[in-house]
């Protein structure tokens, strides 16, 4: 017991806070004044329509799943607001580097739907989309882009470039060396750089307590050397605040920033899974409560900005968006087989272009 | 023209990349200020500044992470790793990142970086500073492996390097770093990548080879040469794409072939060159195709790594066993 004593004489070198973004309550209440950009009510109405066509976009993803004309699939349902929110605050020529279940973020950046579907169909032409030229494709080993966003982002500061670099990654990518190493040299070069951790509680069957002890990955920020907030994922007014504040101050000079998105993924993990394997349905249930579609709808229908003909009207042209882009999906002509080499080098070397003639049947060797 | 050593021929084609090409950036650990561990940098960071001449945290997986970034965005990075023995956290970015991001974006984003890493045993170093698994890194599609052999070739073959448009793992034989003297003319010109080089040519067998076990199989060719054997030396210099024509050539006039590498054994890139020729060149063939190979065990540590690498020795018995073949 001496010796605890005597360490509490020592001095404090350091102090630390999180601090938690919140604008709208479950029940679209407001709990604070809102951001400025709330009084732009086609923006937020806009924030409103991408997170429903996302929604809806997911649905009709699973039924192309389930019926064997999509590949694996992954919702993005209850955490709408977290890749729509930070893809709205973000400028065209800014680098959207996004973890494999941020649809959100590549629909509001000009990425066409069956863009998507053709990725999941299994089609690399899916990457080749109608979004921004310099924006990465969906990453799909976990964390991995945190690096690749790291050089983006010196890129820019090397060539003074007012642009700014926006990873998204889940809980479970915090975990890795990957995400780290990227924020330890986004400190110590204050790079124009916001990372986004979604945290939607479950890495697949992993929880975050068997993730992390850490009480925020928030503060995972702090020992980088740059600031972290939590942010309520399911608030896309909050998610939007934080992400425009980030870029806003990375573009200015003024460094890094991390934003935790609290939120609950709904869903199953992807088409692959059943997350009744590992949590209950009464789990799910009590977090349906704070999910960010009906509560922005609550917000607008008490502002007066949103009337059920207004709803009506989306859900129609939401589905009639995307039955098309179903369509053109779906007749998509087929790549011939030996297009598999193309890209592969800028000039394929003469040894490959053998092995493409061949399976091009142009060779009978 | 002046004599370099090899690091030194290193060092100025760095220089002059970076003169002709602002988008050029050198990144790695002790890079900057202390000219790197093998002093391969050194003097860069005068001349080009902190910001394109860059100290890195100590984390390889960023280094080659952050090259994927810098390339996607039109630089073009050249990382260093400090030592082959600590690449394998990289090899998640080269798989899954920098040698398919043209394809798997259909040439929306390229990847024009190149990560250069010191390879191979013999300088007495600590453990885990002496392997070779170059196999592991030509079985990737979409990368370009390269290791040159001589001042020359090094100076010449990283400028290519650093022009190509796509990715490239640059292997730098650490033994040969100041043991490998020669002419370089610092005029900015490249060799040429995916070809390899005659080094020496002759009728009787070919042995080919590549890095720092060139010294030892050019040795072999002039210790033949005293018993009347002719052998053709090819240094393959890019291992990813190999120079298919080059050993198919020299197999179909000589009939002989000996490989040497001192990579392990079993699924050495040796084994890739046998089996070309089996392919390709039975019809040639005099005599079996044979490997000259460090062997399938862990490089020892300094005591006995000469024991473990390919002596002159092996590779002349080897070649004359082909030669006395029938």
């Amino acid at each position: 017991m001496a010796s605890k004593r005597a360490s509490e004489e020592l001095p404090v070198i350091a102090r630390f806070e999180v601090r938690r973004r919140n604008c709208l309550a479950p029940d679209g209440s407001m709990i604070r004044p809102l951001p400025a950009f709330a009084t732009d009510a086609r923006l937020v109405v806009e924030l409103y329509q991408s997170m429903v066509l996302l929604r809806l976009f997911d649905r009709k993803a699973v039924a192309l799943q389930r019926t064997g004309r999509l590949g694996t699939y992954a919702v993005s349902l209850g955490q709408e607001a977290v890749s729509v929110g930070v893809a709205s605050a973000m400028r065209e020529d800014d680098v959207l580097l996004p973890s494999y279940r941020d649809n959100g973020a590549l629909l509001w950046r000009g990425v066409k739907l069956e863009e998507i579907l053709l990725f999941w169909g299994g089609d690399e032409r899916g990457n080749q989309f109608s979004g921004p030229v310099h924006d990465f494709p969906f990453c799909v080993p976990v964390g991995s882009q945190a690096p690749h966003a790291a050089g983006v982002a010196y890129a820019f500061k090397l060539r003074r470039e007012p642009r700014v670099a926006v990873c998204l990654f889940g809980d479970g990518a915090t975990s890795k060396g990957d995400v780290y190493e990227a924020m330890n040299f986004a400190g110590v070069h204050k790079l124009p750089l916001v990372f986004v951790a979604t945290n939607n509680q479950w890495a697949i069957s992993v929880p975050l307590r068997l993730q992390t002890a850490s009480e925020t990955l928030a503060q995972k920020a702090i020992a980088a050397g740059f600031s972290g907030e939590q942010v309520d994922g399911c608030d896309v007014v909050a998610m939007r605040a934080a992400a425009e504040e980030a870029i806003l101050a990375a573009r200015d000079g003024k460094g890094p920033h991390f934003i935790e998105a609290v939120t609950y993924r709904l869903g199953d993990h992807t088409t692959s899974d059943d997350a009744l394997r590992y949590r209950s349905a009464d789990e799910v249930q009590a977090h349906w409560k704070e999910e960010p579609i009906a509560r922005l709808r609550s917000y607008l229908v008490r502002q007066k900005m949103w009337t059920k003909a207004d709803e009506e009207q989306l859900a129609a042209e939401c589905h009639e968006r995307i039955e098309a882009a179903v369509q053109r999906y779906l007749t998509m002509p087929p790549r011939r087989p030996e297009t598999m080499f193309d890209n592969l080098y800028a000039d394929l070397p003469e040894a490959y272009a053998a092995q493409r003639r061949k399976l091009a049947g142009e060779d009978d060797a | 023209m002046p004599e370099v050593t090899l690091v030194e021929a290193i060092n100025l084609a760095l220089g002059r990349a970076m003169a002709d090409d602002p988008d050029v950036v050198v990144l790695g650990e002790d890079v900057g200020v202390n000219g790197g561990v093998f002093r391969a940098t050194v003097g860069l960071q005068e001349r080009f500044g902190p910001e394109r001449v860059l100290d890195t945290p100590l984390a390889e997986l960023l280094i080659s992470g952050l090259c994927v970034g810098m390339a996607a965005q039109g630089l073009k990075p050249v990382g260093e790793i400090q030592f082959m023995g600590f690449i394998y956290p990289c090899l998640d970015q080269l798989v899954n990142h920098a040698s398919r991001m043209r394809n798997r974006t259909q040439g929306r984003l390229t990847c024009p970086m190149v990560l250069r890493t010191p390879h191979g045993a013999g300088i007495r170093a600590p453990e885990h500073h002496s392997e070779s698994t170059e196999a592991m890194l030509a079985h990737i599609p979409g990368l370009r492996v390269v290791m040159p052999s001589s001042p020359e070739r090094a100076y010449g073959l990283l400028l290519a390097a650093i022009r190509d448009p796509d990715p490239v793992v640059f292997l730098e034989p650490t033994r040969l770093y100041r043991a490998a003297k020669g002419e370089v003319d610092d005029n900015g010109e490249a060799l040429p990548l995916d070809l390899a080089f005659i080094l020496r040519e002759g009728r009787d067998v070919t042995l080919i080879s590549w890095g720092a076990m060139l010294k030892e199989t050019m040795a072999a060719a002039d210790a033949l040469a005293d018993e009347g054997i002719a052998a053709e030396v090819i240094d393959l210099a890019t291992l990813k794409p190999y120079d298919e024509d080059t050993v198919l050539g020299s197999v179909t006039k000589t009939g002989r072939c000996v490989i040497v590498h001192e990579a392990a054994h079993t699924g050495g890139f040796g084994a890739e060159i046998a089996a070309l020729i089996a392919e390709r060149g039975l019809s040639s063939l005099l005599a079996p195709v044979t490997r000259v190979t460090g062997y399938d065990t862990i490089v020892p540590m300094a005591r006995l790594e000469q024991s473990y690498m390919p002596s002159v020795g092996r590779i002349v018995a080897a070649a004359r066993k082909a030669c006395q073949y029938n």
